[in-house]
């Protein structure tokens, strides 16, 4: 199963589409949708066409620690591609505690021998909070530490990825008064990670993140946080579908009410989009179209991509609402606003202008009606 | 002393390039303002919610009510002050006085947007008697009224009716008590008017003492129309002038200017406003222009040598209407400011109305002297 | 020579009198809130400017899109108040404008609706009792069936509310009015019952006051709860951390007081709201009038001089004349 990775004998892709089992326009239709997902453009489709022509798959070695395990399951759920059927033939998966049949030292060993085999070359995928309380001893594989572990797998791995929010924040296993010391990924490795939040986390976010890497040999652009920009550079209310409820004040009050059963937007009950970065709203999950997810079946969001608000905040308590900036738009406290004319400021001066003139000439013709009855005006009364 | 002077019609051509001109000016007055009547004010002016008054009030009402005080100065000097000499110049500023009131009323009109509900001002039940327009309105309406019955001897003159115009006399002076008390209600109110606007007037103009500011520039605006008129008429239609008379007129309007410059000046520096007017502002400036206007007359007709001069005097008066017309376009114009970033100038329409408006008073005024006994009888030259 | 001087003297002493009673004219104070006012209470830090009150107040006025959003437009986005718009809500920017409530580089919402004045300068101005004030709920109403469209309290608000529909041939004047139409269904100020954040709360204004000055004495950060919607109404509070204010109720004291009372983090004057004195502006000018006009006893006195005075000059002219026959005019 396990080859050294990248050894530049291409096949075609009709070799590949063979390798798959699936039609070359089914792998074809893969590539596309990955590179949407990515937010590349179209052309990025070959690219992705022709990184998968490469026969050799990279191995991912897959860590599990205070998980639930739904991140795995979200990916079980993944359709296109599969998980059987692309990417467990994509990449070389040598170690997940799930998937695999095997057990026990015998699995611990044939991850050691990946690891060798493989060293600086494997993605390291981990899935779960790490306790670090106690020396880590609240959870142990295979008597192992989780760190121990961890910063044994991280050490000659190509790159680590963080799936899922007990792995990317702490998650739920963190919350207060967090018992066990359960940390992140970077947090435990003192260096930031790919992180891909989420409880679970749209597959689909971590599969494009897998495929970029594959393609382009680097991961995808990220923010501060280590979050792929393509997927959690926005927030959900900035996406959500009942947006206009929110902006024209249209809002479920009680679970039931008229406006629940209208659709309305879920702001007072508690739903956290305003502040909480993911693309929920725009892929949806189950593959079954946008409106499957949360806010679209009439449950608020309750930010569990979020450090500080997922498993923090109350799920029914207001969120915040993260304007990072006022929409351009938006009126000012003073705006410019009336009419001034030009035409009306020229007509006024020529008034002005013919009335000092006339005025003049008035006063002219006064003096020389003056001179010629001064002998009148000595007079004290005016006669008839 | 008020002698018996006989006064004739003008006569002569109604019809003149000066008349047409005038009744040109008039229609298209009058277009304007049907379109404004069917598609709404702001289909023909530029007022707006930061400048809800424009020039059809602060110019047509205000300054053209003032201009129009020409009938209330003389009947103050001539009925109250008991200064006869001055009677041959009551009927043709009381003339003056009957059409811009009348016209400054139907500006009023004009500008009121529900029109139809005017006559809520007069009745219980609307009218509202704390308000400052309410007085206002009130006086200026009974003002035209008392003004028509002031001038109703001309035409019973006219009409040749003088049993009636006797026992007219008789009551007259009653009315002309109250052509004096009105005038002095309405104009100091009009001033009024602007304390209700608070910080939105510059303190260069917002006072306690703009009914008293706006009272004596109606008087001094009254005196400064008589001149300013029987100067054009004397220039106008041909007639000797009349300028030993209104010489003595100025000597009045002379103190009666420096008696309100000092108030003016002494109110500014009392509320420590003057500090505004060297700010490098429109408003600084519009009032240097306002001040310029009623202190030149100072200068100009200092001398009793000085006022005996026609043009001087013609000029001084025209400088004081000037200077009338700033302080009302500066109180609720340019020194008006609602914040809010709002701009406003007259549209050309409706300055049209407004010279429209002008022009019909000119016309009406020429037809009336030409046809009514209004103006003293002189041996033509 | 005498005669200059007296008249001079006649006009100084004529003027003198009204410049006395000017400076007297201080005869009416503020007029008083109703003990059962309605009102409105704004929190600027709490608005997160969704407009959500924009457009419900539009919705229940029946208002159509804004002349300023333009001819046919897709949406209403207006300038500022105007006779279709009684409700708006703009921000105020500084810099990046990136942090919200926050003086310099900052932003922060202010509501611009009736601020329903105790003691309004546009019932004071109106001549035909067409601005009201309701002597229990303190609601300032308009009345179109008595205006005469003449707009002095469009000039002489200082809030610059009352807006004319200039563009209409039958024009009327529009301005909130609390919603007091909706108030006989039992509902109140849409504003308020829509607000998301509970900014725009509605209620008596002693209670309004009340709330107001509790979250002044809150620390910044320190976890309280805010009501939404109708003060002492069903319970839609959400708790949240207080935000840091500034340290004044505008509308406590200004011009009288008003009903619409407002909290913000950034200085007033930056949000439109500069800083005004107690005495009214409509107290100043009725108070004036009041001391000119009060009874009319003071123009009865001077019509009764000048109907003297005139009388005396005319029969002083009949006599010289010695005939009354031809007319004096």
């Amino acid at each position: 199963m396990n080859e050294i990775i990248f050894d530049l004998e291409t096949g075609s892709d009709a070799g590949v589409a063979e390798r798959l089992g699936i039609s070359r326009r089914e792998f074809l239709k893969f590539c596309a949708a990955t590179a949407a997902t990515l937010g590349l453009p179209a052309s990025a489709e070959a690219a992705i066409a022709k990184a998968m022509e490469s026969a050799k798959r990279p191995s991912v070695i897959w860590l599990h620690f205070q998980e639930c395990t739904g991140c795995t399951e979200s990916l079980l759920r993944a359709e296109h591609p599969t998980l059987d059927k692309l990417i467990l033939d994509v990449i070389s998966l040598d170690y997940h505690e799930t998937l695999f049949a095997a057990a026990g030292h015998q699995v611990e060993a044939a991850r050691k021998a990946a690891m060798k085999a493989n060293k600086g070359k494997y993605v390291l995928v981990v899935e779960g909070a790490i306790p670090v309380k106690d020396k880590g001893i609240y959870c142990k594989i295979g008597g192992q530490t989780a760190v121990d572990m961890l910063k044994e797998c991280a050490a000659d791995a190509a790159a680590v990825i963080a799936i899922g929010s007990c792995a990317s924040w702490g998650g739920m296993p963190a919350t207060d008064p967090n018992p066990t010391g359960a940390s992140s990924v970077a947090e435990v490795l003192g260096k930031p990670v790919v992180t891909i939040p989420g409880c679970p986390p749209n597959p689909y976010n971590f599969l494009a993140t897998v495929v970029h890497f594959l393609t382009f040999g680097s991961l995808p652009a990220v923010d501060a946080l280590g979050r792929p920009l393509f997927a959690y550079s926005r927030l959900i209310h900035e996406n959500c579908e009942r947006r206009a409820h929110f902006d024209a004040g249209r809002f479920a009050i009680e679970f039931g009410d008229e406006g629940h059963r209208k659709g309305y937007c879920l702001y007072k009950l508690g739903c956290k989009g305003p502040e909480t970065y993911a693309n929920c709203p725009v892929i949806g999950f189950g593959d079954v179209g946008e409106v499957s997810w949360p806010v679209g079946c009439g449950h608020p969001c309750i930010g569990c991509t979020e450090k500080g608000v997922g498993f923090t905040k109350p799920i029914h308590a207001l969120a915040k609402v993260k304007n990072i900036e006022p929409p351009a738009s938006y009126p000012g406290i003073s705006e410019d606003q009336g009419k001034v004319s030009l035409g009306g400021a020229a007509l006024l001066a020529a008034v002005a202008g013919a009335a000092a003139g006339a005025a003049i000439h008035v006063a002219k013709k006064l003096d020389k009606n003056d001179g010629g009855t001064k002998s009148e005006g000595k007079k004290p009364r005016a006669e008839p | 002393m008020a002698n018996a002077h006989a006064v004739a019609p003008l006569g002569g051509r109604l019809v003149t390039p000066v008349t047409v001109v005038l009744a040109g000016l008039t229609a298209i007055a009058g277009v304007i303002l049907l379109i404004r009547f069917f598609f709404g004010i702001g289909a023909v002016t530029n007022v707006n919610d930061g400048f809800p008054w424009g020039i059809w009030i602060a110019y047509d009402v205000m300054v053209g009510s003032a201009l129009a005080c020409g009938g209330y100065a003389m009947a103050l000097l001539v009925y109250i002050f008991n200064r006869g000499e001055y009677h041959p110049l009551v009927r043709p500023a009381l003339l003056a006085s009957l059409f811009g009131y009348t016209l400054a009323g139907a500006s009023v009109i004009f500008d009121l947007g529900r029109w139809w509900n005017v006559w809520h001002i007069f009745w219980p039940g609307y009218a509202q008697i704390n308000s400052v327009m309410f007085e206002v309105a009130v006086c200026i309406t009974a003002y035209i009224v008392v003004m028509w019955i002031e001038f109703s001897p001309v035409f019973l003159e006219k009409l040749g009716m003088k049993d009636v115009k006797r026992k007219l006399n008789k009551l007259l002076f009653f009315f002309i008590a109250l052509g004096v008390l009105l005038p002095s209600m309405h104009q100091s109110s009009l001033g009024s008017l602007l304390v209700v606007f608070g910080y939105q007037v510059h303190p260069l103009w917002q006072t306690m003492l703009l009914p008293l500011l706006f009272l004596m520039t109606a008087i001094l605006l009254g005196f400064a129309v008589v001149i300013f008129e029987a100067s054009l008429v004397s220039v106008g239609f041909k007639r000797p002038g009349e300028t030993s008379i209104l010489a003595r007129l100025s000597r009045i309007m002379y103190w009666t200017l420096a008696a309100y410059m000092a108030v003016r000046v002494g109110d500014l520096v009392w509320r420590g406003a003057l500090g505004a007017a060297f700010a490098p502002t429109l408003e600084a400036l519009m009032f240097w222009i306002e001040m310029l206007a009623f202190s030149a007359p100072l200068v100009l007709l200092a001398s009793e040598s000085s006022r005996a001069r026609a043009s001087r005097l013609f000029v001084s008066a025209v400088l004081l209407m000037l200077g009338g017309f700033m302080l009302r376009i500066n109180g609720f114009l340019v020194g008006y400011e609602t914040g809010s970033g709002y701009h406003y100038f007259p549209s050309v329409p409706e300055l049209l109305v407004t010279i429209g408006l002008v022009a019909f008073e000119i016309l009406a005024y020429i037809v009336f002297v030409r046809m009514l006994p209004v103006l003293p009888k002189h041996a033509t030259h | 020579m005498n005669i200059n001087r007296r008249d001079f003297l006649k006009g100084a002493l004529a003027g003198g009198a009204l410049l006395g009673m000017g400076a007297e004219a201080e005869a009416r104070p503020n007029k008083t809130m109703p003990p059962q006012a309605l009102g409105l209470l704004f929190d600027s830090a709490l608005c997160i400017g969704c407009k959500a009150c924009v457009a419900a107040c539009k919705r229940v006025n029946g208002l159509p899109p804004d002349p300023t959003s333009g001819d046919d437009p897709m949406w209403d986005a207006p300038l500022d108040m105007s006779a279709y718009t009684y409700n708006v809500i703009k921000v105020y920017k500084s810099g990046t404008a990136v942090h919200k409530d926050q003086e310099t580089d900052g932003y922060a919402f202010m509501k611009q609706s009736c601020l329903h004045c105790v003691d309004p300068s546009c019932v004071s101005a109106c001549p035909v009792s067409a601005m009201l004030k309701d002597p229990v709920t303190g609601i300032v109403s308009y009345d179109a069936g008595a205006c005469i469209g003449c707009r002095y309290c469009v000039a002489a608000c200082p809030f610059g509310v009352p807006r004319f529909e200039y563009d209409k041939a039958l024009p009327k004047i529009g301005k909130c009015e609390l919603c007091r139409h909706r108030m006989a269904d039992g509902h109140y100020a849409a504003c308020a019952e829509v607000c998301p954040t509970g900014a725009t709360l509605y209620g008596k204004v002693t209670d309004l006051m009340t709330e107001a000055r509790r979250r002044l004495a809150l620390k910044p950060g320190e976890k309280t709860v805010f009501p939404r919607g109708e003060l002492g109404g069903p319970d839609q509070s959400y708790s949240a951390p207080a935000p840091k204010y500034i340290p004044q109720v505008y509308g406590e004291k200004e011009l009288g007081g008003t009903q619409m009372i407002k909290l913000a983090s950034v200085p007033f004057d930056k949000l439109g709201h500069r800083p005004l004195p107690e005495r009214s502006y409509a107290s100043i000018s009725e108070g004036l009038q009041h001391t000119l006009y009060s009874y009319l006893i003071l123009p009865a006195a001077v019509l009764g001089v000048l109907g003297v005075v005139a009388k005396r000059n005319a029969k002083h002219d009949d006599d010289d004349d010695g005939s009354a026959g031809r007319g004096r005019k």
